[in-house]
């Protein structure tokens, strides 16, 4: 037994020596999916990073190097600066709502309510949906009337004196955004917490319970610890998902009242295709990926060394 | 977890129903409104229709120009997807199975594309597309998904390829294949379930993207079902019944597929993007 396992080890060692180049993929298996990445993705971004310090607009004949100029009128501009304010708040607190929600759900379908599989169903749907269409229907949802939409519902359940215009509100359009966001994506968060739960073996919670360990305590020493990797995944997928937020301010707003729910994305959309500034688009485009870059990187720095493995 | 029903899970299952019925609030506007004549709309807002006025499907449906632009979203959809998982697995075969650096590195540059907004790229790539006389063409649309999905695809490729084993793989180079061969016959089959979690994925990007078609389709008569919406919603500007039953047409292709394969897609979210 012990001779034949011996022997197998020596002829697989002979046969990876002895099979060497040939046994390697072939590097021609990529090039197709490179090239269209390096064609779609890569030049074109690239270019764009240097387009954000040139006066390039619709307009121009020749494209010069401005330098910082961009970048500086972005920073004095009152719409971008808006912009970037929101998107920095929206980049917060959706994060939070929906990874908070999220987690709430898993927890409580991760026990044996009889109804979760139907629940888990119908939280998760919105998450399949055309963020435009499901925008256009809050937007009917929001409506100010006093008898529609959300004003409505308040009303029938006594709480008329809440009723506000919801979009139309400088000081709650944004939130209303964001609501509207986290209603859409929380089932996404809650099926990677769901899976997180799956993954953490009974018998520590059994172990744990043994020991004296109390609800709070098994979740605080148990759960959260070993749900860690999910939280990292849910945290940083939705981190870059906000700060790009687009259809729905374009859907439900178009970036106002005013410019109080303007994202970097809307003001980049109106200044290079509505006003043909592209120079000033790209420089846009660039403190986005600057600014998700950052966020990213950090997330992953913090939240990886909190990760434990089982 | 294996306990019993008790009167605390009661509770916690009456609460949670309770917030579901809550949560599912828009959407039984939706469908209320949707089956109501124009007057029912705003006189009854949150009752049930009367009676089902259907004449506001087959009005949406010819206003909106919903029957080209299903037809529109399905070719480019199953295009893009189709290419996408062809090239993503072939490209990723490479990467899982060179330990190289430069295989290292490559793989490191498609993750890249995961956080890279693709706003950066929006300008030049829009005259790249121009100058390729492609703005208006499916191809232009079809070669904008693959590349930008990519990324994503060689991720879950690549993830799923490492922790699988080589033997079979082996095995065939020893009976003579040839490296095409052992992929298209040996690993392409083994990575069915990652195969799914990339369709799953990409489909529903794919067919929800409102920008790109947007930018790249305007004025074309391609338009996908979320530009169709736009324009109709634009142009129908507070007739909700008509809207409701617009946006009704508009999700139900991809709530109907979802309920038929809702476990997988569930699982293909959670194992896919838990990564």
């Amino acid at each position: 037994m012990v001779d034949a396992n011996v022997r197998h080890a020596r002829a697989k060692r002979i046969f990876k020596r002895g099979a060497g180049r040939r046994a390697e993929v072939p590097w021609t298996f990529i090039a197709p999916a490179l090239l269209l990445y390096l064609f779609i993705v890569i030049y074109p971004s690239l270019a764009g990073a240097i387009y954000a310090f040139t006066d390039w607009t619709a307009l121009s004949q020749n494209v010069t190097f401005t330098g910082l100029a961009n970048l500086k009128q972005l920073l004095s501009d009152a719409q971008a600066r808006s912009a970037l304010k929101n998107s920095l708040v929206i980049a917060l607190f959706i994060p939070i709502l929906q990874n908070g929600f999220g987690l709430l759900l898993a927890l409580g379908l991760n026990t044996n309510v009889k109804s979760r599989y139907v629940l888990r169903t119908i939280f998760f749907a919105p998450a399949v949906l055309s963020p435009l269409i499901v925008s256009y229907l809050w937007q009917y949802i929001y409506n100010p009337f006093p008898d529609q939409g959300l004003n409505g519902l308040l009303g029938a359940v006594g709480l008329g004196v809440l009723r506000q215009d919801w979009l139309g509100n400088p000081s709650l359009s944004l939130g209303s955004i964001i609501a509207t966001v986290v209603w859409q994506n929380m089932g996404v968060s809650m099926v990677i917490f769901l899976a997180g739960l799956q993954s953490i073996p009974k018998e520590f919670y059994e172990a744990a319970e043994l020991d004296g360990a109390g609800a709070s305590g098994r979740f605080r020493h148990i759960t959260l610890p070993l749900l860690a990797p999910a939280i990292t995944v849910n945290l940083v997928l939705t981190l870059i998902a906000s700060l790009k937020l687009f259809d729905q301010v374009f859907a439900m707003t178009s970036g106002g009242p005013g410019y109080a729910t303007e994202t970097l994305s809307t003001v980049l959309f109106k200044q290079t295709f509505l006003f043909g500034r592209f120079g000033y688009g790209a420089m846009i485009a660039l403190v986005l990926t600057v600014i998700v870059a950052i966020f990213a990187f950090i997330q992953l720095k913090v939240l990886r060394s909190r990760e434990v493995s089982m | 977890m294996s306990r019993r029903y008790t009167w605390r899970t009661f509770v916690l299952e009456v609460a949670l129903i309770a917030f579901a019925l809550l949560f599912m609030f828009p959407l039984y506007v939706l469908v209320v409104q949707a089956f109501k004549p124009p007057a029912a709309v705003a006189a009854s807002p949150l009752g049930l229709p009367k009676q089902l006025y259907l004449a506001n499907f087959s009005g949406a449906w010819s206003a909106a120009g919903l029957g080209p632009a299903l037809l529109n979203s399905t070719i480019i959809t199953t295009c893009s997807v189709a290419l996408l998982v062809g090239l993503g697995s072939l490209a990723a075969f490479v990467l899982a199975r060179r330990q190289s650096k430069l295989s290292a590195g490559l793989f490191l540059l498609f993750l890249l594309g995961i956080i890279l907004p693709f706003q950066l790229a929006l300008i030049p790539l829009y005259q790249l597309i121009k100058s390729l006389h492609l703005l208006g063409t499916y191809a232009a649309m079809v070669v904008f998904h693959v590349g930008t999905l990519l990324p994503l695809a060689i991720f879950l490729y690549v993830g799923f390829l490492r922790t699988t084993t080589r033997t079979y793989e082996e095995a065939a180079l020893i009976d003579g294949a040839n490296h095409l061969q052992t992929f298209a016959y040996v690993v392409f089959p083994l990575m069915r379930p990652i195969t799914g979690t990339v369709i799953i994925l990409s489909t529903i990007i794919v067919w929800n993207d409102f920008f790109t078609p947007l930018l790249y389709l305007s004025g074309s008569g391609r338009q996908t079902v979320p530009v169709a919406i736009y324009s109709f919603v634009g142009q129908y500007v507070s007739q909700w019944n008509l809207i409701f039953a617009g946006l009704i047409i508009g999700v139900a292709p991809i709530l109907i597929a979802f309920f038929l394969l809702q476990r997988s897609v569930i699982q293909g979210f959670a194992s896919g993007l838990k990564g």
